[in-house]
């Protein structure tokens, strides 16, 4: 049984200028220990999937509107809001891009964690502190006792995320959801933040979500990929297999269009995808990317493809009519 | 003199030393811009009578050229000083000491623009554009877009409405806008075709130098590959030199001819594009590379990680500012700065274990 199976996934906003379906029958798992990488460029549809896992979306304007979501076997979209907050920081943690907008800048960061473990783990205030401490260390903050009483603004943007990460792992989830943790920070920081991830997946067997726009830092990190797009996700398999393999073309142009650190310069523009992500409120018909494609035909502009298992892999999900020949 | 000018001189004066040096550097013929030991500090006032207690060190004595038509890129963590130093250059801000160097665009002179004013500076700023990270945050949301790429017309005297409007226009189909879309506000379009506007508007009066201060950073994947292709075709149209500031060092080995990477307001390495990544020298700079992430999960990383983060520019470490975080540091970093030198033809390091 995976640890958590999302099930065709539905999660609408409804606003003024109409309904954005922004999420639209997504479907993935993740198993015990593992990490899934979600990718894709913004408004994709990655922070709305993750906030309806923790339940999290604002209601209204948002609803979801369909679907299931298992969580070591029980439907979390059956749950009492009350039994979602005991999981929530208990069993499913999530961390976010900008810690300072998810730190409260009046509390020292010690109080803050602290205040998760008093509630949750009924723990007194020392035994709280104490394990903080700990924690810190964990995380790698220098000087633990000292930090425990810094407030957010006097921490550097690396060692606010440390402080982030050792609040999401305060009660030993067994489900992370970091939602963009390095993307504010500078490539030292996020390597030190990256190899700190791994580090907590060897030693405690969390499960991770990692959420990010970088194809980088997922080829490192994750072990399976779903690509989303325009509230789907329209490729999913494990790592390696994408990057050797991609089937979607988008998955495809994406990867062939960024520059990379490890080749040479060349003269040659980078063969990069035309056009722009469909307006939210204007869903083209047919396949979503096909607007975009450089494969699409007349099917594509007029049938949405399932998502499906192709035939022949262990595993790789595609939703196109005419996945890429490699 | 007047009065405030009496002051910035009295503030700057602590540093004047390395202005007008007798040595004057030489640079070649195809140089467009350059600088010689420039610095660019900060005062921090406090106390009772709000006078100067320290200075945020930001640019503290570079020195880089930039040849015609190539591209410069500036690396290093937040804080290092980069887009102090491009602005520091481009005389946006007045430098703390040091000299800036420029290829005239109406004589083809190479003179010293350090202390121009007047009208001489008013037609440096014509020569001299720079595009920002944030296009939004730099464009004025009540006034359509077609204003927006003509107010530099307007402000430097272009006196023709027709002649202008022209211009705008044919901006608008180089950069890849639709000419249709002039009378709309910028909340209409999308990050990258804000970007593009940005870049209308830089263009707009044949600038030599064009300062992209993360200007690609914030779009989404499949539009920042199309930006640099567009900064790439009008590179060579134009025939454009860059100042190219970028935290994503894959984008800056796309881009750059050749790069200076800096640490704490110095730099500490630079060197032609293949040279530093093939060969970087400096232990930050393998360190930095060393930390980029690579799209390809075949390559086993064996990261050797440095800790810790940029310290303080008020208060640099003395001797090598990196030696605090450096894995090979030795006991002379501490008391002695390490001097730029040549280690090979055109590769500049500073470490002594050079
Ligand atoms: N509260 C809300 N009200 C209305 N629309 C919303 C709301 N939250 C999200 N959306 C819409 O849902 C879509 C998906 O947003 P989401 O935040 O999941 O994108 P994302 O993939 O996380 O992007 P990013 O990389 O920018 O974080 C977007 O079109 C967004 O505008
Ligand atoms: N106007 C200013 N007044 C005071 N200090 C400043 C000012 N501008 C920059 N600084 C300081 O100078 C140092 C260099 O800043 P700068 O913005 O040039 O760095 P950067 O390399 O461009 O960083 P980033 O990658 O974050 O843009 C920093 O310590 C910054 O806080
Ligand atoms: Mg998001
Ligand atoms: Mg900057």
């Amino acid at each position: 049984m995976s640890l958590l199976e999302v099930k065709n996934l539905h999660t609408y906003f409804h606003t003024m200028d109409g309904v954005t379906k922004s999420v639209e029958g997504v479907s993935f798992s993740v198993e015990k220990g593992s990490t899934l990488g979600l990718v894709g460029e913004s408004g994709c549809g990655k922070s709305v999937t993750s906030l309806s896992v923790m339940q999290l979306v604002a209601c209204p304007p948002g609803e979801i509107h369909e679907g299931e979501i298992f969580f070591d076997g029980e439907d979390l979209l059956k749950k009492t809001p009350e039994e979602m907050r005991k999981i929530r920081g208990n069993d499913i943690s999530m961390i976010f891009q900008e810690p300072m907008t998810s730190l409260n800048p009046v509390f020292t960061v010690g109080f803050q964690v602290s205040e998760v473990l008093i509630n949750h783990r009924n723990m007194t205030e020392e035994q709280a502190k104490e394990r903080v401490i700990s924690l810190f260390k964990d995380v790698g903050i220098p000087d633990p006792v000292r930090r425990f009483d810094n407030y957010p603004h006097q921490m550097s943007g690396g060692m606010r995320q440390r402080v982030m990460i050792a609040m999401g792992l305060a009660c030993k989830p067994k489900l992370l959801i970091a939602d963009e943790p390095t993307t504010a920070l500078d490539v030292t920081i996020q390597a030190q933040v990256l190899q700190l991830m791994r580090e907590i997946k060897e030693k405690t067997n969390t499960a991770i979500i990692l959420i990010t726009h970088n194809l980088a830092v997922v080829a490192e990190m994750a072990d399976f990929i779903a690509v989303m797009y325009f509230g789907r996700i329209v490729e999913y398999t494990d790592v390696k297999e994408l990057y050797k393999n991609p089937k979607h073309p988008y998955t495809h142009g994406l990867l062939n269009s960024i520059p990379r650190v490890d080749k040479p310069k060349t003269d040659v523009p980078l063969p990069a995808i035309p056009g722009v992500v469909p307006n939210p409120y204007k869903s083209p018909k047919g396949c979503k990317f096909h607007p975009r494609c450089k494969f699409a035909q007349e099917k594509c502009r007029q049938e949405e493809p399932p998502y499906i298992l192709l035939p022949g892999t262990k595993g790789h999900f595609c939703r196109c009519w005419y996945p890429v020949k490699n | 003199m007047s009065k405030k000018e009496k002051m910035t001189e009295i503030e700057t004066k602590d540093y004047l030393d390395v202005r007008h040096e007798d040595i004057e550097p030489t640079f070649s013929d195809d140089v467009l811009v350059g600088c010689h030991n420039l610095h660019k500090y900060f005062p921090i006032h406090g106390g009772l009578f709000g006078a100067k207690i320290a200075d945020v060190r930001a640019v503290d004595g570079i020195s880089f050229e930039i040849k015609k038509g190539e591209t410069h890129s500036l690396v290093g963590e937040s804080g290092a000083g980069k887009t102090t130093a491009a602005k520091t250059l481009i005389r946006l801000y007045d430098s703390t000491g040091g000299n800036i160097y420029f290829r005239r665009q109406k004589t083809g002179l190479f003179e010293d623009v350090t202390k121009i004013k007047g009208e001489d500076l008013r037609s440096l700023r014509k020569e001299v554009q720079i595009v920002f990270q944030d296009p939004s945050g730099s464009l004025n949301p009540r006034i359509p877009v077609g204003d927006i790429i003509e107010e530099p017309m307007i402000v430097h005297g272009i006196k023709s409405k027709n002649e202008r409007k022209d211009r705008v226009v044919e901006m608008m189909k180089i950069v890849g806008l639709r000419p249709e879309y002039l009378k709309r506000y910028q909340h209409e379009f999308s990050g990258g075709q804000r970007q593009r506007i940005g870049i209308a508007r830089a263009l707009v009066l044949n600038p030599e130098l064009v300062v992209c201060d993360e200007a690609v950073s914030a779009l989404d994947v499949s539009i920042q590959s199309q930006i640099i292709n567009l900064l790439q075709r009008l590179q060579e149209k134009f025939s454009l030199t860059y100042l190219f500031i970028a935290h994503d060092l894959a984008v800056v080995r796309h881009m750059s001819d050749t790069i200076g990477v800096m640490y704490l307001g110095k730099l500490v390495e630079s060197a032609p594009n293949a040279v530093l990544f093939n060969n970087p020298a400096h232990p930050y700079t393998q360190a930095l590379l060393n930390a980029v992430p690579v799209p390809d999960p075949e390559i086993e990383h064996n990261k050797k990680i440095i800790m810790g983060d940029i310290p303080s520019p008020i208060n640099p470490p003395s001797g090598c500012r990196f030696r605090t975080r450096c894995p090979k540091v030795m006991d002379i970093c501490k008391v002695e700065e390490p001097k730029m030198k040549e280690i090979e033809p055109r590769h500049m390091a500073a470490c002594h274990l050079l």
